[in-house]
């Protein structure tokens, strides 16, 4: 067992005040006094047409009215791993609700009311609203026919004269000779749409040029430092460099990927340089918040799975067609993630894997919590219990069979690393009684089934993501902390103190972490991917290390103490040797310590750290996959369920679930136990409810939580049984990795399988609604 | 127009247009920031205020509706410290990104004025009109079954 003090406890959370006291400032609430301007913009009413013309008279001359701005003035092209989204449409719309222009008047119903005035004219054009009409289309109606010009990161691989923006293959072992070994080959095809993230609070931004040139963004972002980078970038032409561009991002009510990279914030800081001396203020509707960030993209996915009839995987082939809509800037990068571990956690040596990146004449695809993960466990998840079932083997041992192991293959070649996933399989099955009976309802039009998924996941990102902090003492042997990850819920900032606590031997309540301003904290590539816990975690530690080493080097020279003697605790220099020793850092921590001379040595100890994985690599064969370590870690874990099933009306209950994760340590079990319980409900509305309609002309006919029903209190599962595992990282902030998105990614299949368990039923197509089960019992 | 009414336990007035909601004039006009917006029309629960004691959704309220109102927003509460029920949210972690905490400690609230000793389903029945995606909600009702379970304390 650990020593630690901080670490692996349950600390209350340090942004837990503010929170429940409503002091937690969003970018809405900030006041930007009378000069304040707002923005609406006016969206494209159709999913592909080309602009003839825009008529910006009538909304000119409405009083109130201080700029109309198109993309006449704004030609530039923006993007997080490919440069192909407009900060205006220009010459034509590729979704509906897309911005062709934008007005900025002094109060929003002026600027509502004269965006409606300007006139666009369009030429229609054949809408592609789905994948295998878009992979049909070429020529010039293609939804980017500019698509070979547009610049991308090298592992993209974008197909000339199609609506393929990139094609991720995976080929490992033999799968000819794979499907000659098995006893059993087993073919399906598996489909899911597309979702929204649903954060409760709508994207805003409020941008303002200042009259020196610089140009200031309050933005509700999971990404101050990207924004600013990808600002810098697409306003460049203007003059703008990352010197003038800042960021500023207070709390975010709610991320899950919806407000990583840049979406409609590029609008305000576009905006924000025609009105220069004035804040400009763009917030989006509930509406804007489906159809124009970015959704979870839709996949198709075709499996093939050979097996012997002891149970051991020998083959996977699989296709994933992705509906990455119209701009893929961020998405196309999903379906690389899902491409490279589409095998699941599992030990299958012959592999090949096509994951498709497809335009469609729908909302931009982008990141959403588990980053197709959630996609493609869905139908793997769903086909091994298929499997299992055929050789008339239990679905836990086959999956225990299979499951990888520390040394086993990953399909891009590199090996796995030390996990917990049996450890995982096997408390789940325990805690969820998978040997013992299900109960009988008594109620006899009911009936129960329980269900069983594995699950894994990789941060994706580039290989060189990084984060970095500064830390600070103030005279009370209080802390600051400067990063520039976001409190998006997690308790991030928690986090960050606990470690610098443990380090340091101050309590995490006498530490601020504070959300950060791009002027004054230090680099962070983004919160995504589970990876700030364990990437900037790292940073935080060194920075807590250095100035520990500091103070020791301090106390080594002034009071001439040998420093491995020496140790820190409750804001105390303590002796190992010398047990009445004790020199407060108050005594020290600002000032430094006077030598007999009366001269002093030390002075404000200021700590730094920096954390970049210098293993990976994101260089591969293009054709095969095979060659790089494109990931620096994955997360695994087992969940199970019991499900109540009434079948009149198809609805579904949930007495039990269960999930286990290996999160490598714990820092703060509570937080990790809130992920679980949240994620796992997230995971279970996009099966059981969310189901976004859109109709024949790509328009979304459900964008608002009416007709999109995400759950209430209602709609809980009785009861949630969190499972922590730990085997360490060994590369990760006291042995820590991420587990934030992991919760939500086995609840699809989970659903599938245990109805599957209860009917004999296996719906392939998600969501699974009463209405699609009682119309399956039906049939 | 002109509406007076009284919030937090002070007098205020205001002039309002006509179709102008109780949510944004609190928020705009008034300064009162706690009731966020999140769907401007009622289903999402952010907004959520007390109006003569009762919970309501101040996106579906117009401003010039309450002419002699008493109101209460989730700064009114707190003017003896946090009560036992944002306690109970904080040791429970009863919200992560906080964005909904306001509205659902005012829900909360009016269900314990109401019912000191509510059972989950009534807890799950109050808060049902309150939106949250970060908790999964077992936090939060579990923040308020602790308290009943403590006595209101």
């Amino acid at each position: 067992m650990s020593n630690y003090k901080y670490i692996g406890k349950s600390a209350v959370r340090v942004d837990g005040k503010a929170k429940i006291t409503g002091a937690a400032q969003f970018v809405d609430d900030l006041d930007f006094g009378p000069d304040l301007l707002y923005a609406a913009v006016v969206e494209s009413p159709h999913a592909y047409a080309i602009i003839q013309k825009i008529n910006t008279k009538k909304a000119k001359e409405l009083p109130g009215v201080v700029k109309v701005v198109t993309g006449k003035e704004f030609p530039y092209r923006f993007g997080l791993y490919m440069h192909d989204r407009y900060i205006f449409a220009q010459d034509r719309v590729r979704f509906v609700g897309e911005q062709v222009a934008a007005v900025i008047a002094n109060d929003p119903a002026t600027a509502l009311k004269a965006a409606r005035l300007v006139e666009v004219k369009y030429k229609k054009l054949k809408p592609l609203l789905n994948v295998g009409d878009a992979l049909q289309q070429q020529g010039v109606d293609r939804v980017h026919p500019d698509l070979a010009n547009y610049f991308h990161v090298p592992w993209f691989y974008p197909k000339k004269d199609s609506n393929i923006a990139h094609f991720r293959k995976i080929r490992r072992g033999d799968v000819g000779e794979g499907f000659g070994d098995a006893d059993l080959v087993y073919e399906d095809n598996y489909v899911v749409p597309r979702y929204a993230h649903c954060a409760i609070e709508n994207h805003a931004a409020v941008g303002k040029l200042d009259h020196d040139g610089r140009l200031t963004l309050w933005t509700a972002s999971q990404s101050p430092h990207t924004q600013r980078h990808l600002f810098a970038e697409a306003l460049a032409p203007l003059g703008f460099t990352h010197q003038n561009v800042r960021v500023i991002t207070p709390f975010v009510g709610g991320g899950f990927g919806g407000k990583a990279g840049v979406t409609m914030e590029i609008v305000a800081a576009a905006l924000a340089t025609t009105v220069p001396g004035r804040p400009v203020k763009l917030l989006w509707s509930r509406e804007q918040e489906f159809y124009n960030t970015y959704q979870r993209q839709g996949v198709e996915a075709s499996i093939k799975v050979g097996v012997k009839n002891d149970g051991t995987i020998t083959t996977l082939e699989q296709t994933l067609l992705w509906d990455a809509g119209a701009y893929v800037e961020y998405g196309a990068n999903v379906v690389n993630a899902a491409g490279l571990s589409a095998t699941g956690p599992y030990r299958i040596p012959n592999v090949k894997i096509d994951s498709v990146c497809v335009y469609t004449n729908l909302p931009p695809g982008g990141p959403y919590r588990g980053f197709g993960y959630s996609e493609f466990i869905f139908g793997l998840e769903s086909h091994f219990n298929q499997i299992a079932k055929q050789l008339g083997m239990d679905q836990v041992e086959f999956r225990r069979k299979n499951a990888i192991r520390a040394g086993d293959q990953l399909a891009y070649g590199a090996p796995m690393h030390a996990n917990g996933l049996l450890e995982a399989i096997d408390r789940v099955k325990q805690e969820i009684a998978w040997d013992t009976p299900k109960e009988i309802p008594s109620d006899s039009s009911k009936v129960r089934g329980r269900g069983f998924s594995l699950f894994w996941k990789a941060p994706a990102m580039p290989p060189n993501a990084s984060s970095t902090a500064f830390l600070k003492f103030n005279e009370d042997a209080s802390i600051n902390i400067m990063v520039s990850g976001m409190e998006i819920g997690q308790g991030y900032l928690t986090v960050m103190a606990q470690i610098a606590a443990e380090v340091l031997g101050v309590p995490p309540e006498k530490i601020r972490v504070e959300s950060p301003d791009t002027d004054r904290n230090p680099y962070e590539w983004q919160t995504v991917a589970s990876h700030i816990t364990w990437s900037c975690g790292n940073a935080v530690k060194r920075a807590a290390e250095d100035a520990r080493d500091q103070i020791v080097d301090l106390i080594e020279n002034v009071l001439e103490m040998p420093r491995d003697d020496i140790y820190l605790e409750n804001c105390q220099v303590r002796s190992k040797i010398e047990p009445d020793f004790a020199l407060d850092f108050t005594e020290f921590i600002i000032n430094g310590l006077m030598l007999p001379d009366g001269s002093w040595r030390g002075g404000p100890i200021v700590g730094r750290g920096m954390f970049m994985p210098e293993f990976t690599s994101a260089l591969s064969d293009p054709e095969t996959g095979q060659g790089g370590k494109p990931n620096v870690h994955y997360t695994v874990g087992a969940s199970a369920i019991e499900i109540e099933i009434d079948r009149d009306t198809g609805k579904i209950t949930i007495p039990k679930v269960v999930l286990a994760i290996d999160c490598g340590q714990a820092l703060n079990p509570d937080l990790v136990k809130g992920q679980i319980t949240g994620g796992m409900l997230q995971g279970l509305a996009t099966v059981l409810y969310e189901d976004m309609r859109f109709d024949d002309q790509g328009r979304l006919l459900n964008p608002n939580f009416t007709d999109y029903k995400i759950p209430t209190s209602l709609d809980t599962p009785d009861q949630i049984v969190p499972i922590i595992v730990e085997v360490p990282q060994g590369d990760g902030p006291f042995g820590a990795r991420g587990m934030g998105e992991h919760t939500m990614i086995p609840a699809a299949p989970l659903i599938a399988n245990a109805l599957y368990d209860a009917l004999g039923v296996r719906v392939k197509s998600m969501p699974i609604t009463a209405e699609k089960i009682v119309a399956e019992l039906i049939n | 127009m002109k509406v007076s009414f009284t919030l937090n336990s002070e007098t205020r007035w205001l002039e309002c247009q006509p179709n102008q909601t109780l949510l944004h004039a609190l928020r705009e006009q008034l300064g009162v920031k706690s009731p966020k917006c999140g769907c401007e029309r009622g289903d999402c629960g952010t907004c959520t205020i007390l109006l003569d004691g009762k919970s309501i959704k101040s996106c579906l309220v117009l401003a010039c509706e309450v002419e002699g109102c008493e109101i209460t927003t989730l700064e009114g509460l707190m003017q003896s410290g946090l009560t036992p029920l944002q306690k109970a949210f904080l040791d429970q972690n009863a919200f992560q990104c906080g964005f909904c905490a306001p509205g659902m400690v005012i829900a909360a609230t009016e269900l314990l004025e109401h019912n000191s000793s509510p059972n989950r389903g009534e807890i799950e029945e109050a808060l049902a009109g309150n939106l949250c995606r970060c908790t999964g909600y077992a936090p939060i009702i579990d923040a308020v079954l602790d308290l009943v379970d403590n006595g209101g304390k």
